[in-house]
């Protein structure tokens, strides 16, 4: 089931906590809503759910395959929402837990007490907890709690799977596992997902698309390699994985074409050469601060001689050899792409024999 | 809040205990403080709590079993107790569920007039019971704003068992409102929001999720508002007249009793509160233990 959100605005007293938001969710896609605290994530995944309302009903809609759903409470959207600290049932069992929806629906529609056992049995068997039915939330681990959730909100088959950061309260292993798992498992039952993180990477690697969240706006929406790849804003670029900033301008006063705004490097993107070596217009020195190496990259802190910047480069290990690198020593830098935002414009630049070169698109 | 602290307290009496020697832990003072600290007050304790107490059972058992039993034969001393039964389970219901609409809406909605609403639930903590009962008298009697109304309709409230139990309610408002509030504060909405997500009606949301999170806070408070309901004293006689045999309720009735220099019965009746006071604390500790285990 697709979802459309349109114009979303929300205030909780005079705080405006969703400006003019709008987003859409094709059928069957893992979406995640990226950003930092306070930018207004829970809330929007709290409207898409029927937790919370928008200010106005009629200006701010929400929409299920294209039905009007905005003032359709929780329980009859059909979704299932995955909370951040679990919000189990605590003085039930997990299996109750589990077969707690299918046992709040009216008698009618209600299945046989067999069929619910079986039910709650397949989820569980799904989320990989066979033989924890008769356990209680307290007794289980955090990884294990959340698949709980997870089979609980699954249970009523919903058509979308709301999740508020679901691995935020884990620690980093066992997040990453469930991550993995959680991105299989979407495949395989293809329900619309939209997930809640402010963990880049895990926003990064488990969704189709991405939504960037500031300030109760978003900056950008697109896939995991655009918005790393080519984002539209300041702001996303230092939101998504690492980059240096250059506030001082790059390149000598020669340089008829010198960026006067901050400019922005990837770490990946630069490169570092002899001093000695010979260097044109946007190269500068550098003084080498520390040398990190695990795997292929090692990864080099610098400080530009004279503004004193710090700033990171991501080398390769033989390369780092080649150089024979030592904290102390002094090279020479020169960056093999720039992203800069000149008056409020997105410019991306490659730099070739010397010269800043835009990249179109 | 305050079941809260009984939980943590004694574990983390067993930890220091068992880690570190204690003398490390305990306060910094001179021993002769913490010595009269403790004496002080043990002695408040033994004069204003447990002396009064043994006097009561003294006093009721100063002629023998067989008197203390035969006070219980009299025919308005038998009434006086029917009728505080009768109070306390009137008021105590009507008090379970006021204080559980009270405590759902101030935990789980968000509204204007919030605070006021739970200051105004602590207002028969800081009224005087007579001054309440003085002000039913002003509201439903003969010459009282509804007095005409009420005796029109053929309603008797004033000095009459209406009129009690209007007073003990006031009076035993505070008590199941007051501790299910925190407790519902601190266990969130969240389980309300995924009942409400998977479909469950209000109704069941609030027996299968929100009740059984705070049922034992809920006995507590049932029971310290029992306790609180039998034991009322100054609004009640202000607004029953203290009619022996009809409007005595069994602490006017000790009052009458004692007046009337009969001492022996006066002290079996309080002696009968004064168990149920035992009891009372003896189940609030209980559930303390049951609820904490
Ligand atoms: N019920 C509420 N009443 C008042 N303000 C609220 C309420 N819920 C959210 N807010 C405010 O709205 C803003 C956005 O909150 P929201 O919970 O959506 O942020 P978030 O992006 O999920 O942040 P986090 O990553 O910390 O969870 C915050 O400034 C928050 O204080
Ligand atoms: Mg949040």
């Amino acid at each position: 089931m697709s979802i459309q959100a349109i114009q979303i605005q929300k205030t909780f007293g005079s705080y405006r906590a969703l400006d003019d938001v709008s987003l859409e969710v094709p059928d069957g896609k893992l979406v995640s809503l990226l950003g930092p605290s306070g930018s207004g994530k829970t809330t929007l995944l709290r409207i898409l759910a029927g937790l919370e309302f928008p200010d106005s009903v009629e200006t701010s809609r929400v929409l299920f395959h294209g039905k009007d759903v905005t003032a359709t409470p929780a329980g009859k959207r059909g979704v299932g929402f995955v909370f951040q600290h679990y919000a189990l049932f605590k003085h039930m069992t997990v299996a109750s837990n589990i077969a707690f929806g299918l046992q709040s629906l009216p008698r009618r529609e209600r299945p046989s007490r067999d069929q619910i056992k079986a039910r709650v049995a397949e989820l569980l068997g799904l989320v990989q907890l066979d033989g924890l039915a008769k356990r209680y939330p307290s007794e289980l681990s955090g990884g294990q709690r959340q698949r709980v959730a997870l089979a609980r909100a699954l249970a009523m088959r919903p058509k979308v799977l709301l999740l508020d950061e679901p691995f935020g309260a884990l620690d980093a292993k066992v997040r990453k596992d469930l991550r993995r798992w959680l991105r299989t498992f979407q495949e395989e039952i293809k329900v619309t997902t939209v997930f809640v993180t402010h963990d880049q990477e895990e926003a990064l690697e488990l969704a189709d698309e991405v939504v960037i969240m500031n300030n109760a706006k978003i900056e950008q929406v697109g896939g995991p390699q655009t918005v790393y790849d080519r984002p539209v804003s300041p702001f996303v670029i230092e939101f998504l994985g690492n980059v240096n900033r250059f506030v001082a301008g790059v390149g000598s006063s020669r340089s008829p074409d010198r960026p006067r705004d901050v400019l922005y490097v990837r770490p990946h993107d630069v490169e570092l050469e002899p001093e000695e070596s010979e260097t044109h217009d946007y190269a500068l020195k550098a003084k080498v601060q520390h040398i990190f190496s695990a795997g292929n990259y090692g990864r080099v802190t610098l400080e530009r001689l004279g503004t004193h910047e710090p700033f990171e480069a991501e080398v390769a290990r033989e390369r780092l050899r080649e150089l024979d690198l030592r904290p102390g020593k002094v090279v020479s830098v020169v960056f093999r792409h720039v992203r800069l935002f000149p008056k409020g414009q997105f410019l991306e630049a490659d730099i070739k024999d010397g010269k800043l070169e835009a990249v179109a698109g | 809040m305050e079941a809260k602290k009984t939980m943590h307290a004694p574990k983390l009496h067993r930890f220091r205990a068992s880690s570190v020697p204690r003398t490390r832990f305990a306060t910094t003072e001179h021993p002769a403080v913490r010595w009269l600290l403790t004496g002080i007050t043990v002695t408040f304790l033994t004069v204003f709590l447990l002396f009064p107490l043994f006097t009561v059972f003294h006093e009721a058992f100063s002629r023998g079993m067989e008197m203390y039993l035969a006070s219980f034969d009299d025919r308005f001393i038998r009434h006086s107790i029917k009728l505080t039964l009768m109070t306390a389970a009137i008021a105590v219901p009507l008090n379970l569920i006021f204080g559980i609409a009270a405590a759902w809406a101030v935990t789980k909605f968000d509204f204007r007039g919030k605070s006021l609403l739970v200051t105004v639930i602590d207002l028969p903590f800081s009224v005087s019971p007579v001054i309440a009962g003085f002000v039913f008298i002003l509201i439903f009697g003969a010459h009282g704003y509804l007095g005409p109304w009420v005796e029109k309709a053929g309603i008797q409230i004033v000095f009459a068992f209406p009129g009690i139990v209007l007073a003990t309610t006031f009076g035993t408002v505070p008590f199941i409102a007051r501790e299910l509030i925190p407790l519902m504060e601190a266990q969130g909405r969240d389980e309300e929001y995924a009942a409400m997500t998977l479909g469950a009606s209000g109704w069941r949301t609030f027996f299968k999720v929100t009740l059984p999170n705070v049922k034992w806070g809920l006995f507590y408070g049932v029971i310290l508002c029992n306790a609180r309901a039998m034991g009322e004293f100054g609004g009640v006689e202000v607004v029953s007249g203290s009619i022996s045999g009809r409007t005595n309720t069994m602490t006017l009735q000790i009052q009458q009793l004692y007046f009337d220099y009969a001492t022996v019965p006066a002290f079996a009746v309080a002696s009968v509160l004064a168990f149920l006071a035992l009891v009372t604390l003896i189940l609030k500790n209980a559930l303390e233990w049951w609820s904490h285990r």
